[in-house]
């Protein structure tokens, strides 16, 4: 029976990725600076789409969170602060698409021929029917690894299975990225702020 | 049809690299620099993309576990920090030299 | 609901999918469009009756029922209007792009026990993520309008709904620290019993963060006091300015949505979901059980010929559905309850200025979550007895629920065990189409909810 057979990650997946791609181009070739956000947005939020596809909900969830709604927002106001009309659409010289076109084309096509090289990557999941639900089951994992304790590495079969190397998380680095994100917000709000200079004409710069 | 042979880590990688060259060729093209900082979003989500597949269970029976999920989550935070300073240079170029093209922003050529 | 047309209709897989999903979506959108229909007439009475008027009269009878409904036709009556100096394409688009991201974040919103689109792990940041995808809509109609007025409503609600999610993330952080769990299911779950168990009785903490969380998230979908967005005291109609007809109506459709979505999100997180103040659900349950199950009977007869199996049907099963129809009314009650007190405060309090809503957010809000969070948290820390622990516990004991983790650990690895032996059941489309199953999710709750 036809509708039997049918694979409904296949076609989620299908319909996600084109999207992710379509709008991604989209990106690239639109010239109008708003539309590109625009695409943008929608590219990532497609990629979302594939994160919850591929049992990582949340870093999908968060990606809608922090990418699209946070960083993207942030891209948008960018972009009204310094939408005057000779900036919002700006030509690239035609020399420059061929170089990129040649370049771009032969990256990617290096990339997509080392993607499907490898036997390993190329086969899917033996027996995808046999992954257990709770596997998407990974935030309080996530949480606990980025404390420092990785709990996915206990052995589920034993209770009380001891610690061994490789099981420590990432909790220094949680807390240096946490330390740098407030050194960046600081940095980027005093780069940004309005300097206004004490000239003898009292003139804000 | 891809309907037929079951989706896989190379599905992943393909959608991946389309990003991933897409924005890399958007930060060499684009002369507005929030354009420039948009292909960077691109390039760092198709990165993403990989961690978060290689890392996936329903994908490969032996995957790279909660390493890829924690990763990508590293590279979120991170993408927003760099957003962050990015457009504040951005802004503060723009305030300077009343132009975004990144084309002008010559001065400390020798 | 996919099972159920699988196992009991005989229905293929793929397609069991499909009704399940459609069914899920005419739900979904009934309950955007119908909600939006009836707050605005709701609205509309409220206000009147605050400023000592009658409100709508006239269309459909003494009380205006259908006002909404002839204010509708007019809408779409109207000539859809596109303005020269506008960008085409993105002010067609982004009154849709507000009401896809409303109607989408009601795909994590449980409306009673289970009966939910799409059961998630991070319901909570999921509704959180894609309310605040909902602000591109705003911003993209305000810079593609080509109005100076759009535009100004446009860059404040940047700024204003960027602002406000920091401390509504933190306000809906508490929650899910006390429950230890993401899922909304569960939090709603673990409320059962008593009003005492609500979480915003919890300790005064959670008190202040369920009032704080109210404020932030009425500023969060941009209703007054801080409406900043679109007053027509300012800047004429804010982005909406050049809108007309049915585009128009399609960002109140998205706003109304949305204040329902708050306020159901608050009723979950904060006062107990779908269970009422007294448990008397199961009582009534069992009473009307009495009542229901010879009409299932009857149905079970009639529809014999459709499915032979319906009657396979547990008997407590008709119970359990008649609580969560309860549940479902009781948490639509409180929903509508939180969309009228928006609504008494729209009408009460003025328009504040934009530089007060910065401070009211930045100044007030987010300390204030940030001092309840950390309050809240000693208080689970050195577990000091709860409203709930004071009275002998009617509902269930939370602090059992506290290492919630744990027990979905355990159900991973029995998961797991089962996993190993398929059953005849596990079709190639349900390992990725359900991430999770409400199966887990109720034996998690067994813990003593019901």
């Amino acid at each position: 029976m036809l509708l039997a057979a049918f694979d409904w990650h296949a076609l989620f997946f299908t319909f996600f990725a084109l999207l992710t791609c379509g709008f991604a181009v989209a990106v690239l070739f639109s010239n109008n600076i708003v539309h590109m956000a625009f695409y943008l947005i929608l590219s990532l939020g497609a990629s979302a789409g594939l994160f919850f596809l591929a049992g990582a909900e949340f870093v999908g969830a968060m990606q809608l969170m922090i990418y699209v709604g946070g960083t993207l927002v942030l891209l948008i106001f960018g972009v009204m602060l310094t939408a005057q009309s000779r900036f919002i659409s700006m030509e690239t010289r035609s020399g420059e698409w061929v170089m990129a076109i040649i370049v771009g084309g032969s990256l990617l096509f290096l990339l997509a021929t080392a993607a499907l090289r490898v036997e390993d990557w190329r086969s899917g999941h033996p027996n995808p029917a046999k992954v257990g639900l709770a596997e998407s089951k990974t935030t309080t994992q996530i949480g606990m690894g980025f404390t420092g304790v990785r709990v996915d590495k206990l052995d589920p079969d034993v209770v009380g299975s001891p610690l061994v190397p490789g099981m420590s998380g990432y909790l220094l680095p949680f807390v240096i990225v946490s330390v740098h994100l407030l050194v960046v917000l600081v940095g980027a709000a005093y780069m940004a702020r309005t300097k206004r200079r004490a000239t003898s004409t009292g003139a804000a710069a | 049809m891809i309907g037929i042979s079951p989706v896989s880590v190379s599905h992943y990688l393909l959608v991946g690299a389309v990003l991933f060259v897409t924005g890399a060729v958007c930060m060499a093209t684009k002369r507005n620099a929030l354009g420039v900082l948009m292909g960077v979003e691109l390039v760092l989500n198709g990165a993403n993309l990989n961690f978060v597949a290689f890392g996936s269970k329903y994908l490969r029976a032996e995957s790279l576990g909660l390493d890829g999920q924690l990763i990508a989550l590293f590279v979120i935070v991170l993408a927003a920090a760099e957003a962050a300073v990015a457009l504040a240079i951005a802004l503060n170029f723009y305030n300077n030299h009343a132009t975004i093209d990144v084309d002008q922003a010559n001065e400390l050529k020798g | 609901m996919a099972e159920f047309f699988h196992t009991t209709c005989h229905l293929p897989a793929p397609l069991a999918y499909l009704l399940a999903a459609i069914i899920a979506c005419v739900l979904i959108i009934h309950v955007v469009a119908v909600g939006a229909l009836i707050f605005i007439w709701l609205e509309r009475k409220v206000s009147g009756r605050i400023q000592d008027r009658l409100g709508p009269t006239r269309v459909g009878g003494a009380f205006g029922w259908l006002q909404t409904l002839a204010d509708g036709i007019k809408l779409i009556a109207k000539e859809d209007i596109t303005p020269k100096d506008a960008d085409a394409m993105l002010f067609k688009l982004a009154p849709y792009v507000g009401f896809a991201a409303s109607y989408c974040a009601y795909i994590a919103l449980p409306f009673s026990d289970g009966w939910v689109a799409q059961h998630m792990n991070t319901a909570v940041f999921f509704i959180l993520a894609v309310l605040g995808i909902e602000v591109f809509s705003p911003i993209l109609a305000g810079y593609s309008s080509g109005s100076k007025w759009s535009l100004f409503g446009a860059m404040r609600e940047a700024a204003q709904v960027v602002s406000y999610e920091v401390p509504l993330g933190m306000c809906v952080v508490v929650p899910c620290m006390i429950c230890g769990t993401l899922n909304l299911v569960t939090i709603g779950n673990m409320q059962a019993g008593s009003f005492t168990n609500w979480l915003a009785f919890n300790d005064p903490f959670t008190f202040i963060i369920a009032c704080v969380y109210f404020t932030c998230a009425t500023a969060s979908v941009n209703r007054a006091p801080f409406d900043l967005a679109e007053a027509e005291s300012e800047l004429v109609a804010g982005f909406h300015t050049e809108y007309s007809g049915l585009r128009w109506s399609f960002f109140f459709m998205a706003e109304y949505g949305s204040m329902f979505l708050v306020s159901g999100l608050a009723a979950i997180l904060f006062f107990g979901g779908w269970h009422g103040p007294i448990p008397i659900a199961e009582p009534i349950a069992g009473v009307l059980v009495v009542v229901v199950e010879p009409l299932v009977n009857i149905g079970r007869y009639l529809l014999g010929f459709i499915a032979r199996d319906i009657g396979k049907v547990t008997d407590g099963a008709v119970a359990i559905q008649i609580a969560n129809l309860m549940g479902c009314l009781n948490f639509l009650l409180k929903g509508t309850i939180g969309v009228t007190v928006m609504m008494w405060v729209r009408w009460t309090l003025p328009r504040l200025r934009i530089d007060q809503v910065m401070t009211t957010c930045l100044k007030y809000c987010v300390p204030i979550a940030a001092f309840g969070f950390v309050g809240a948290l000693f208080w689970q820390v050195f577990e000091v007895p709860t409203l709930n622990d004071l009275p002998s516990p009617i509902g269930i004991n939370r602090s059992v629920a506290h290492e919630s983790w744990v027990v979905e650990a355990d159900r991973e690895r029995e998961i797991r065990a089962q996993a190993v032996t398929p059953s005849p059941a596990d079709l190639p489309g349900e390992s990725v189409g359900s991430f999770d199953s409400a199966a887990v999710d109720s034996l998690v709750m067994k813990g003593g909810a019901r």
